[in-house]
């Protein structure tokens, strides 16, 4: 048997942070559809929803609600499992990607007991991450082309190029990090991230790869199909892209993937750049206060920090004009692929002549 | 060729430079635009806790006045459907009865007064119109309904209530 070699409160501890990462990451997606809202309304000069409940708080429940109860429509000509399993798909792939993120930093119990606030610590933590997003191409792809609309196999097509295009420029970016972490675990990245100040310097990636997180950033917003590069549901040009033929809960799976990837992705982008858990002065704060509350500390600094995150998401959202095709690929191979290649070899030339590892 | 306007601007066509095709500050312009408007005055009102002050000429629905002594003062004259340019006024006379003086002031009564709410346009002609001083323009807003035949206001709907019904309550 193999099954018992494995210690049982470990399964029982790893259900239990995964159900929580899962309602987690749903609960949160759920109130950025609502924060998202707010945002578009206070910088239009509105007020935004604000009937259901005080402040609004309960419209993410009625639009959930009243997305269950839609007709559900399967287009006669449409490829019936593969139109099913589009949304599926995209719904899944943005769950997944929430397995590698470090949430706090190691509890550890009075008898010794290792409680990792992280549902798997594998060695190639970012790479498992854009397998992921690679694969959420596919919800949008299998989803634009069931649907048998020439709208949607158009739109789908775009997010696919997009998706394939971005994807190169933010992984180089992505290795001048790498240089100089020197390790692709993303519990290794975040600690060494540690606190805020070390050695006469910033401690955290944002501070030694400024150039590396707008290109990644950049990239981000592409990845996330939002504006300005949400191209593929294009309203004006594709009527509402790859789920033009979706309706009901499959429709909202589609919707609510966006903000689940979004939530996930402002989580990887502050471990990646913004210290993940860490924040300044945490060591006087860990002897100052017992280590539950240190753990809780740091989840909520990681979480306040991806707050904000998806706030400079909705921020820019609401800010810039969505581009062109042409300008988007311009954009993408012609000025972050270079960008980025030039940072990884400046990055490279720094570590051998400068900093000497 | 003679300019229609002299309000046309040539547009600069002269290629970006480096700092403008860099994109980030202006990315950077256009972000504090939006923040300030985080701080400007919401142009929304919350309409039905709080409603804003109507014009002073502001017309609503009608209402058919009476006189002092609680009488209707329609006297079936036909003018403000005359004058009403949607047609949505009709009325029936009818001639008062011995015993009805304090119903009607005069000798001629609409026995039937009906306005079709959907084809007012409230221009307040027949307030202009009306002799008696008989119907005018409030300030209420008309309501929303579910059905067509609602809409059409019977004399009844327009009728104010008679001051001296109320003080005898």
């Amino acid at each position: 048997m193999l099954l018992l070699q494995i210690d049982t409160a470990l399964i029982i501890e790893k259900v239990i942070l995964i159900s929580v990462i899962l309602m987690g990451s749903l609960g949160i997606a759920m109130y950025a559809t609502w924060g998202e809202r707010k945002v578009a309304a206070v910088m239009q000069d509105r007020l935004g929803p604000n009937r259901a409940g005080p402040f609004g708080l309960l419209q993410p429940l009625a639009d959930g609600l009243k997305l269950f109860f839609k007709e559900e429509i399967i287009p006669d000509r449409s490829t019936q499992v593969i139109f099913i399993l589009g949304p599926c798909l995209a719904m899944l792939t943005a769950l997944m990607t929430s397995a590698v993120v470090p949430w706090g930093p190691d509890f550890v119990t009075k008898s010794g007991h290792v409680i990792s606030f992280q549902v798997a610590d594998i060695n190639i933590g970012i790479l498992f991450v854009f397998g992921v997003v690679s694969l959420g191409v596919y919800g949008v792809m299998l989803g634009g082309w069931a649907s048998n609309n020439k709208f949607s196999l158009l739109s789908s097509i775009r997010a696919a190029s997009q998706a394939i295009s971005y994807e190169l420029a933010m992984g180089i970016s992505l290795i001048a990090l790498l240089m100089l972490t020197g390790t692709l675990s993303l519990r290794e990245i975040v600690a060494q991230q540690h606190g805020f100040w070390s050695d006469g310097y910033f401690s955290w990636n944002f501070f030694k790869q400024p150039v590396g997180f707008v290109i990644f950033l950049t990239c981000a917003f592409a990845e996330l199909n939002r504006a300005p590069f949400d191209l593929p549901e294009c309203e004006s040009e594709l009527n509402m892209g790859y789920h033009q033929e979706y309706s009901s809960m499959k429709l909202g799976f589609y919707l609510f993937a966006e903000y689940i990837n979004m939530f996930v992705s402002s989580a990887i982008i502050v471990t990646l750049f913004f210290g993940g858990y860490n924040f300044p002065f945490m060591d006087q704060v860990a002897t100052a206060v017992g280590p539950l509350l240190f753990s809780a500390i740091c989840i909520m600094a990681l979480l306040t920090k991806v707050v904000c995150m998806i706030l400079f998401f909705m921020f820019i959202r609401w800010t810039l004009p969505r581009f062109r095709y042409d300008q988007l690929m311009k954009l993408g191979w012609r000025s972050l692929i270079p960008l980025a290649l030039v940072n990884m070899l400046v990055t490279g030339a720094v570590i051998i002549w400068v900093i000497k590892k | 060729m003679e300019k229609l306007t002299n309000r046309a601007v040539q547009i600069d066509r002269t290629p970006m430079t480096f700092g403008e095709r860099i994109y980030l500050p202006s990315i950077a312009k256009g972000l504090g635009i939006t923040l300030g408007h985080i701080f400007k005055k919401k142009a929304t009102t919350s309409y039905p806790e709080e409603k804003r002050p109507f014009s002073p000429v502001f017309r609503g629905l009608h209402i058919l006045n009476r006189d002092e002594n609680g009488a209707e003062r329609c006297t079936a004259c036909g003018l403000c459907a005359l004058a009403c340019p949607a047609e949505a006024i009709t009325m029936e006379a009818a001639e008062r009865k011995a015993g009805e003086e304090m119903l009607y002031r005069e000798e001629k009564y609409a026995a039937k007064y009906e306005i079709n709410m959907l084809r007012c346009i409230f221009c307040g002609y027949c307030e202009e119109a009306c002799p008696k001083d008989a119907i005018y323009l409030t300030e209420t807003i008309m309501p929303s309904n579910y059905n067509r035949a609602s809409f059409i206001y019977k004399k009844e709907d327009l009728l104010i209530p008679n001051p001296k019904k109320q003080d005898s309550k």
